[in-house]
């Protein structure tokens, strides 16, 4: 297949580093203020490097990398809130073009997952979004083959940083503000934590889960989802949690038509409290019981696993 | 709900027992012996059946087969078992409060946790590391019906956000998790 990345990100930078590992060729590349176009396939390395040293990955406008022959459009662009544009703007042009999309930005599939699927319904080209939820784990793909409809519910831990910091806290004693700042230094968490730590991150991912359990019989936003962040976690909250057999954890859940992220008691020893930054998704099933996904739920080349995986299933 | 065999529950029994001295004491005897645990007896003396029995209603937590042993225990020691099994209060809720506790006055958090939900307070724990004025937190244990920890949980909700503390809650309301 060839691609289009739109967005250079450290997502977008690993699909492209990888993709020809997957027999897939990139014939664009787009970051925000630039595009490299080459329509027998861009020399990645060259790109990536440009990318490096002068900060844009070609000369072209970024707008040519939309208007290149690709199979499928990667979208990889920073998410955002509300419109959810400029990714909207992206998805809505590959699939006018007949062309298929692949999502590594959650803000099109949370924000305004109906006016996606509409477009995807007038278009010969798919819509695809596994890398928007947990990263390497294939908790979409999964939903998909069980089918959404037998599944009532599901929860996870679907922010890495906030588990990090969660279970950190626990281990150590340590206060918020000192496990942040370890975690920033680690490349854990961002200079900006916000988003993570506030639960809006999870609460996406969750949102999106919800708009897949449902198809299409209700459209879910980040509006209607009930958040909570860690912020405000002192250690002796873990600690009385501890003495019990349980910790805290920020768990979202998808459940009754409700989305709810938020900072939650679990037994110390259940599969929803992994260590460190690890990711799971348990889905109840009508059929199986209980079933868990778990893994790395961020990262470039995690993320970009989960992007490849979609264009394979485009093939 | 966990329906593991170790975990153990609350169950409220209630007894007739005839009005003599040691009576009491006989019925609390095959609790104890049995491993259960006593939560507490309601007694209540002024109150006579039309048997001319006294009622007497004890909470305990034991597990569900230690509890069947309990039942089959106080009926071989011949006290009238008048209610077994029906758990009033079935179901355990931990929570954990976030916030000035000491400052909005905990005993009445607790009283009104009390008064306001359908449970019962069976635990608590207190931490306040930085003192009595800064933020503190505490782990409660709430006993209350199979049917009722959605009711109790929004109650408690209801208590906490009037005294602007925060609520870590279970991950299943009364669940394993």
């Amino acid at each position: 297949m060839d691609l289009a990345i739109v967005g250079s990100g450290v997502v977008g930078r690993s699909v492209a580093d990888l993709a020809s590992d997957y027999g897939h060729r990139v014939t664009a590349m787009a970051d925000s203020s630039s595009a490299a176009v080459d329509p027998d396939g861009l020399d990645v390395a060259a790109v990536l490097d440009r990318k490096e040293t002068e900060g844009a990955v070609g000369t072209a406008d970024p707008e040519a990398a939309l208007e290149a022959d690709y199979d499928v459009l990667v979208e990889a662009t920073p998410t955002t809130l509300g419109d959810a544009q400029p990714g909207f703007g992206h998805v809505k042009a590959a699939l006018e073009r007949d062309r298929h999309v692949v999502l590594a930005n959650k803000g099109p599939v949370a924000e305004r997952y109906a006016d996606v699927m509409a477009l995807a319904a007038e278009s010969d080209g798919e819509v695809r979004f596994e890398a928007t939820v947990g990263g390497a784990i294939p908790v979409l793909s999964t939903i998909e083959d069980y089918g959404p409809g037998k599944i009532s519910a599901a929860r996870g831990i679907l922010n890495g940083t906030a588990n990090f910091i969660l279970s950190r806290m626990a281990a150590e004693g340590l206060s918020y503000e000192h496990v942040l700042a370890e975690a920033q230094d680690l490349g854990v968490a961002e200079a900006d934590p916000s988003f993570d730590v506030e639960g809006t991150d999870a609460a996406l991912k969750c949102v999106i889960v919800a708009n897949v359990l449902a198809q299409g019989a209700r459209e879910y936003t980040l509006e209607d989802a009930i958040v909570a962040g860690i912020e405000e976690i002192p250690p002796s909250a873990l600690e009385l949690a501890q003495e019990d057999g349980r910790t805290i954890r920020l768990i979202g859940e998808v459940s009754g038509g409700e989305v709810r992220v938020g900072p939650r008691l679990v037994p110390r020893d259940s599969d929803l409290a992994p260590d460190g930054t690890r990711n799971i998704v348990q889905l109840e099933t009508e059929n199986a019981g209980r079933l868990n996904v778990s893994g790395r739920g961020a990262g470039g080349p995690e993320t970009a696993t989960a992007v490849l995986a979609d264009v394979g299933r485009l093939e | 709900m966990s329906d593991r065999a170790d975990t153990v529950r609350a169950y409220t029994v209630r007894l007739e027992l005839v009005d003599e001295p040691g009576e009491l004491l006989r019925a609390l005897e095959p609790i104890a012996n049995n491993g259960g645990n006593l939560l507490s007896i309601f007694h209540e003396r002024g109150n006579v059946t039309p048997r001319g029995h006294i009622p007497v209603e004890v909470d305990l937590e034991a597990t569900p087969e230690r509890f069947e042993d309990i039942v089959t225990a106080l009926q071989d020691a011949g006290v009238n078992v008048i209610q077994a099994g029906q758990e009033r209060y079935s179901a355990e809720l931990t929570v954990v409060l976030i916030g000035h506790l000491v400052n909005t006055d905990l005993s009445d958090t607790l009283s009104r946790l009390r008064d306001e939900t359908e449970g019962r307070v069976t635990d608590l724990s207190l931490s306040a590391p930085k003192g009595a004025d800064d933020v503190s937190s505490a782990r409660v244990r709430l006993a209350t019906e199979q049917g009722s920890v959605e009711s109790t949980l929004s109650a408690v909700r209801a208590v906490a956000d009037e005294k602007d503390l925060r609520v870590i809650e279970p991950l299943a309301a009364g669940g394993e998790a």
